[in-house]
């Protein structure tokens, strides 16, 4: 592939294909290890006395796996998708491109076998050792020179609202990686981080809750804007709106990590300052998914024949969902409640399986016929079976997880007549038990529609040819 | 505790401003500030996408107008801006503390004069509605309290979160830390004893005879030591530990039933009875000799105040006890 654009003007369709087809692998490796993980949190056996399957050696690799080898990857493939797309024009490097591709599994790979043998800075959502994170690092900034490079060479006059939100997500990554992860070696694969005290836990949260609102957020914001209007066949409901929620929801959203220190060391004045930006940034949230919704307008009638369609709606309601609970939580006296409690694993996975994987699962059944060159995945039916084992294994997820919550913050609150705890804590954990049961049949309803997927894809895929399209001429 | 006035002005604009940004910019598209209609297409196109320029839904645009002024309002009540304490003069606690004498004027005087330090006024809340009934238990002599009903419920729970963490939730110790229910004393089971061993703590410490003793040394003195807690051992060794065993009297007692039995503070152990603080086997004893101990049971005098801990010795007492 050393020839020019010029002789194959064609889309650069190859990265975006080994991206797709391994954000389905990696979301079945990382939900898998999910439901091991809530099983044994019912079945403590199950990490048969062997120190690398213990949880919590094995939380981490779920979490990596799910965000940044899944998630990531569908956002590499939609974004050099939907950037070439919108900018009439082909990736500025292909093999720029295909660095990215094999660095980021390179990364994934290194995760998988390092987390296990419990390599791990201890940071949450930032576990992987030193020589791994300058190995992001590098592979993140040709990223941003991929895609931002792409939308420089542009040949549209405007840039398309979706390349805004990607553009956000890519920088701000960027520089929440770098700035978090910055450590003193002492020796190949320990580092100790270079803030200390309560520094160190707000640097770690201005990454950690802002991994969640550019990377899960704004980045699956982007996919929104290009896959559902497309799949919808309608035009975006409103381009103000995207201005106006755009630009409070990236200002925001940085604002917003001292609400996971809520009565901790944290200064009183740090945490009313992210519990105010937290509560604010409702409404650009909200923004968005009235955008996305709304842009159904005069096809709701599509709702009922088209399960990808369902898919990305459905997405919008979870996003709305958890983009109001989670203010409400960032409340101080609301968080006194919910910190510390299975709320906030419900709350998280509302937005992660609700809002991220029904997004990027609804992308992909979009894109991935149109990059073997076909209209629609090989069996629909099947479309329509995986978002019904995916609806309700979030479902069954999210409400045991609020019932759980709930329970635990009252028992772990409650006092007898002598101001003494009522409860221990292991009777709040007998107590939950039967929940995360139902936690678990959730993961399996969610594992099993990713199977179904996996079939299909392959399906789809096998003996296709892959699409070659020449973009348009620049109007 | 307070920052600098650069980096106090650094939060109060970005914050200021990150608010008043969102204002504007709201504001600003609620006009049709574009060239077309509203509710037309926008004129642009995007591999087949167009955008509408339909108006934001008014009940939103209520909704963020009225969630930014309640942050103004918020912000100008708490603390949040910079070093600005905000109206209420509210703080989660006092701060910039560095010795504990500041720290118990501070919560006096927010507790005498109301202040809205939120933990003081907890923890007064608190003193007023569970203090009466522990002023009320602690009225009862600990003799009579340790068989009374709800005497024991009461010390019990408070034994649970206070005490178990060391002493088990069974009071059946651990290394280190003493089974309260053997009736193993080393400082002594009087009522009085027990409540003034909670209420200030105590503090033991063995020496490490490594250096006196040498290698040798220690071997002989851990087999006398074995042997007159009635084990097995060499004699031979056991004699040769028990001609050094003065500098061990002075706290054990010549005769090694440990300091109460001669009724001395020091809380040196009866060294007959087999019951073993740091372990009993040949290895432990060693190590006990060889480096020494140090044994710390806190003063709750200040943590829990003298009605708790009146509650919470009668159900030691109790314990230890059983049979009245």
């Amino acid at each position: 592939m050393t020839t020019t654009n010029i002789a194959h003007p064609e889309y650069n369709y190859k990265v975006v294909r080994q991206f797709a087809l391994t954000t389905v692998l990696w979301g079945i490796i990382g939900m898998s290890v999910g439901v091991l993980i809530a099983a044994q949190l019912i079945w403590p056996a199950l990490n048969f006395d062997t120190p690398w399957l213990t949880f919590s050696r094995l939380r981490p690799l779920h979490t990596n796996a799910v965000i940044f080898a899944f998630g990531t990857s569908a956002l590499f493939a939609t974004s050099y998708y939907v950037v070439q797309r919108t900018c009439k024009v082909r990736l500025i490097s292909d093999k720029i491109a295909a660095f990215t591709f094999w660095g980021w599994q390179a990364i994934i790979l290194s995760a998988v076998i390092s987390l296990p043998l419990g390599y791990t800075t201890s940071k949450e959502y930032a576990e992987l050792e030193w020589p791994i994170d300058i190995a992001i690092a590098v592979v993140w900034i040709a990223y941003a020179y991929v895609f931002l490079g792409t939308l420089a060479i542009r040949k549209t006059s405007h840039i398309y609202v979706a390349n805004w939100f990607y553009a956000g997500f890519i920088v701000t990554v960027a520089v929440l990686h770098i700035v978090n992860s910055q450590s003193i070696a002492v020796n190949e694969m320990k580092s100790y981080s270079i803030y200390s005290g309560a520094v160190d836990a707000m640097i770690q949260w201005w990454y950690g809750h802002n991994a969640v609102g550019f990377l899960l957020t704004a980045g699956f914001l982007g996919m929104m804007y290009y896959f559902v209007p497309k799949q919808a066949e309608r035009p975006v409901y409103s381009y103000r709106l995207s201005v106006v929620h755009f630009w409070a929801l990236v200002s925001l959203y940085i604002w917003a990590g001292p609400h996971h220190l809520h009565y901790t060391a944290l200064p009183d004045w740090t945490q009313s300052v992210g519990m105010v930006m937290s509560v604010i940034l409702f409404i650009p949230s909200w923004g968005g998914m009235i955008n996305g919704i709304m842009t159904l307008s005069g096809a709701w009638h599509k709702l009922k024949t088209d399960p990808v369609l369902r898919f990305l709606i459905v997405s919008l309601s979870f996003y709305g969902m958890s983009t109001f609970e989670g203010p409400m939580m960032a409340i101080k006296s609301v968080n006194a409640l919910s910190h510390y409690t299975d709320w906030t694993i419900g709350h998280v996975h509302s937005g992660a399986l609700g809002w991220v994987a029904m997004i990027s699962i609804g992308a992909l059944y979009h894109l991935i016929p149109r990059l073997y060159g076909k209209t629609q995945m090989f069996d629909l039916k099947l479309v329509n079976h995986h978002f019904w084992l995916h609806t309700i294994g979030v479902v069954l997820y999210i409400v045991a997880m609020w019932i759980s919550g709930v329970m635990q913050g009252l028992m772990w609150r409650a006092v007898n007549a002598d101001g003494t705890l009522t409860y221990s804590f292991v009777q709040s954990l007998e107590a939950s038990k039967p929940f995360y049961f139902v936690r678990f049949v959730g993961g399996v309803f969610i594992v099993a529609g990713m199977l179904v997927m996996a079939y299909n894809v392959y399906k789809t895929v096998r003996g296709a040819k892959p699409q070659q399209e020449e973009y348009p001429e620049a109007a | 505790m307070i920052m600098t006035d650069f980096w106090s002005w650094w939060i109060i604009i970005l914050t200021v401003f990150s608010i008043v940004a969102c204002f504007v910019i709201i504001t600003a598209n609620l006009k049709n500030y574009t060239h077309v209609e509203e509710g037309e297409s926008m004129g642009h196109e995007f591999d087949g996408i167009e955008e509408l320029n339909n108006p934001l839904p008014k009940w939103w645009t209520y909704l963020f107008y009225f969630i930014l002024v309640w942050s103004v309002g918020y912000l100008a009540l708490f603390p949040g801006l910079g070093n600005y304490e905000g109206l209420l003069g509210w703080k989660s606690s006092n701060q910039g503390i560095t010795t504990l004498a500041e720290s118990k004027a501070l919560s006096e005087k927010a507790k005498a004069e109301g202040l809205l330090v939120e933990l003081d006024q907890e923890m007064k809340t608190a003193d007023e509605v569970y203090g009466p009934v522990f002023k009320k238990l602690a009225d009862q002599p600990i003799l009579d309290l340790a068989y009374d009903e709800e005497g024991f419920k009461v010390g019990q729970r408070l034994y649970l979160q206070n005490c178990a963490l060391c002493h088990g939730s069974d009071a059946r110790g651990s290394e280190g830390f003493p089974n309260l229910r053997d009736n193993d004393w080393l400082y002594g089971d009087s009522p009085e004893t027990i409540k003034e061993t909670l209420l200030y703590g105590r503090k033991a410490a063995m020496p490490a005879w490594q250096a006196a003793l040498g290698d040798q040394g220690i071997e002989e003195m851990t087999a006398y030591v074995l042997k007159l807690a009635g084990r097995k051992v060499n004699d031979k060794l056991a004699d040769a530990g028990e001609a050094k065993f003065g500098m061990c009297a002075a706290c054990h007692g010549a005769d090694g039933k440990g300091s109460l039995a001669h009724n001395l503070p020091f809380g040196a152990p009866n060294l007959t009875d087999n019951i073993w603080l740091y372990g009993g086997s040949k290895k432990a004893v060693e190590d006990t000799l060889r480096y020494g101990r140090n044994g710390v049971m806190p003063a709750w005098k200040d943590v829990l105040g003298e009605d708790k801990v009146h509650v919470i010795s009668a159900y030691i007492y109790n314990i230890s006890h059983p049979d009245k």
